[in-house]
């Protein structure tokens, strides 16, 4: 695994917030093609990992970097357009706009031609075809209409619409945030398929989460963060969850092959 | 043993069950299929039902009881009555959408209208440097509706980099324009035989079209223009989207990658053009500008917006239903005097439609969560 070149990682990131130090030197790399889990106590800093990386934070020192090259995301508009696209945890779906508005939000495309360019019109009907086609092929269909307000829809299904539209236009990673939280048990397997459906084609994933067995069954590595730093890097297939939990909480040292570099 | 289920072994085994789970997607029963239902969905899906309706109902119930009003000149009456308050509550609506609110819109429309007629009437240094160029009056006018954007730009400005709260900046804006406005204006009146004389080009909205008795004024001609471009631009521009969605959830707007900060900022600029446009249209309509004009435009826009039921929390709501709204209240206005009641009815009749406009937009709301 060491061998391969990360396709997104962190080196020595720091952040600080007043006095609070959310991130003190933590280092962070995701490789091609797996599923990479992320867990850490309340507090212990994922959430501002998560935003350097996704460009909503700018750390205050350390480097990220994205196929090897050092990228300075300003926001998050930034960090899409690199490839790299984000589930957040309240979805940032606007609940009054359709199915397919929402999907191309921030990013809609335009009639081509002079309607386009001079008159600024949108491809509804492109917009809707694209947003139709990506959420059957997630088989997330059972959506009557793709212009039916996002508020008409279930919880599952808004994660759905959310995921598909990482799925879609994410080219390099995709970055979910506790996308089981608000989920029934049904709907969470759902969307730890869709997961699986989206590694399938050869996207990696970073998966952050507090529910042990979800990350456990589907993260390649897991990343356990405490006090603000990379703590320690496992395989689930070769440690309990208690002991995960263990070294997340400082009740137990980490094996030594685990220990972070 | 009887029992051979044992205890749970390994953590998702709970999840074995869903294999036999119901795999039918959600079905409802259809008896919730009642007219009040049918009603409901129909209104949360095509809201200016409800203004189109009221203003059919008054319009059919005034032609009742008063003799002349179903007569096209009355009905072009009203169209010339409400276009300045059309024009401004365009620009109310557009700013609504952005959960937002603009009580400086009527200064903005008085100033830039006064700044139009000095301008292109005056002899004084600045209207003098400007008459050199043989273009006066076009020139004022393009002064005073930049002036109006200026405006609406220095509104956007303070909420979007001071993140205050609209209702706050746009209180103080108010107040700082109205300075501005008295200051200028010295409280004096352009005139109208002054403005007739030296710069009959301000009035040109003030031409009409006829038709036998019916006749509609250029002015009532913009206003229907206005709300189709803009109409358009919300609901067919990235833009629009993106003004519906600041409305809706400002943080999901944020991180959906939308530029919001330009977004807001256009919002009150172009809000703040509307204005300087409808101060030449207003010229045309009153024939003088005067600084204590359209004192009450402010919340007259804020009325027509709201019963044409845009909702005041942002994201939902419609030009359309603002363009229906600022009729109603002209079809009560004349329709109280031509039917012979004190016309000061009118104030009692648009504050029950508000409160009637909030109440069903309230109720749609609590029906679609």
């Amino acid at each position: 695994m060491s061998e391969q070149q990360p396709i997104l990682s962190g080196r020595g990131l720091l952040k600080r917030y007043g006095t609070v130090v959310a991130l003190n030197g933590a280092d962070f790399d995701l490789y091609p093609n797996e599923i990479l889990g992320v867990i850490g106590d309340n507090g212990a800093g994922k959430t501002t990992l998560i935003k350097a990386l996704t460009g909503a934070v700018t750390p205050d020192h350390g480097e990220i970097r994205l196929d090897g090259n050092v990228v300075n995301f300003r926001g998050p508009q930034d960090a899409r357009a690199a490839g790299i696209e984000t589930v957040y945890q309240n979805l940032a779906l606007s609940p009054a706009l359709s199915i397919a508005d929402n999907m191309f939000l921030g990013r809609e495309r335009r009639k081509p031609g002079i309607m386009g360019s001079v008159f600024r019109m949108m491809d509804r009907a492109g917009m809707q075809k694209f947003s139709r086609d990506k959420l059957s092929e997630l088989g997330l269909m059972t959506i009557q209409n793709i212009n039916q307000p996002v508020e008409t829809l279930s919880g599952g299904q808004r994660q759905g619409v959310a995921v598909a539209r990482a799925a879609a236009f994410g080219s390099r990673v995709v970055i979910m945030d506790e996308p089981t939280a608000a989920l029934g048990v049904k709907e969470s397997r759902r969307v730890l398929d869709l997961i699986k459906d989206v590694k399938k084609r050869g996207m990696p994933i970073i998966l952050i989460s507090h529910n042990m067995p979800h990350v456990f069954e589907v993260c390649d590595r897991i990343h356990i963060h405490r006090l603000g730093k990379r703590h320690a890097v496992v395989d689930p297939k070769k440690i309990s969850m208690s002991d995960a939990v263990a070294i997340m909480t400082g009740a137990m040292a980490p094996p030594e092959e685990a220990k972070a570099a | 043993m009887a029992n051979q289920a044992g205890p749970t072994k390994t953590i998702s085994d709970f999840e074995a069950k869903l294999t036999e789970a119901d795999k039918s997607v959600a079905s409802f029963d259809r008896d919730d299929r009642t007219l009040g239902h049918l009603v409901r969905g129909l209104l949360r899906n095509y809201p200016t039902i409800i203004p189109t309706l009221i203003l059919v109902l008054a319009i059919l119930g005034f032609g009742l009881i008063a003799n002349n009003f179903l007569k096209l000149s009355t009905l072009s009456l009203v169209l010339q009555q409400v276009t300045v308050t059309g024009i401004i509550a365009i620009a109310q609506t557009v700013i609504i959408l952005t959960a937002g609110i603009d009580l400086s819109v009527g200064v903005i429309l008085v100033l830039s209208a006064i700044i139009m007629g000095r301008l292109a009437t005056e002899d004084n240094a600045l209207g003098a440097m400007i008459a050199q160029s043989g273009l006066q009056v076009p020139l004022a006018i393009m002064i005073g509706i930049g002036f109006g954007t200026l405006m609406g730009w220095i509104n956007g400005v303070l909420v979007t980099y001071l993140k205050l709260p609209p209702f706050i900046v746009t209180l103080g804006t108010l107040s700082i324009f109205t300075y501005f406005k008295l200051w200028y204006s010295k409280s004096e009146t352009v005139r109208a035989d002054v403005i007739e004389k030296k710069a009959e080009s301000l009035l040109w909205f003030g031409n009409s079209l006829s038709y036998g008795t019916a006749s509609i004024t250029f002015g009532g001609i913009a206003l229907i223009l206005l709300a189709v471009l803009v109409w358009y631009m919300l609901n067919r521009t990235a833009w629009g989207r993106h003004v519906h969605a600041m409305g809706d959830d400002p943080d999901a707007a944020l991180l959906a990658g939308i530029n919001t900060r330009w977004t807001l900022v256009s919002v009150y600029t172009f809000a703040g053009f509307i204005c300087g446009l409808g101060a030449w249209i207003s010229i045309g309509r009153v024939g003088s500008v005067s600084p204590i004009a359209f004192e009450t435009i402010n919340l007259d826009s804020i009325t027509a917006v709201v019963i044409g039921g845009t909702s005041l929390f942002g994201g939902r709501g419609s030009i359309i239903g603002s363009v229906l709204g600022a009729l109603i209240v002209g079809v009560f206005f004349t329709g109280l005097s031509l039917a012979r009641y004190d016309s000061i009815l009118q104030y009692l009749a648009a504050g029950c439609l508000v409160i009637t406009a909030v109440a069903i937009d309230q109720w749609l709301r609590r029906a679609s969560q």
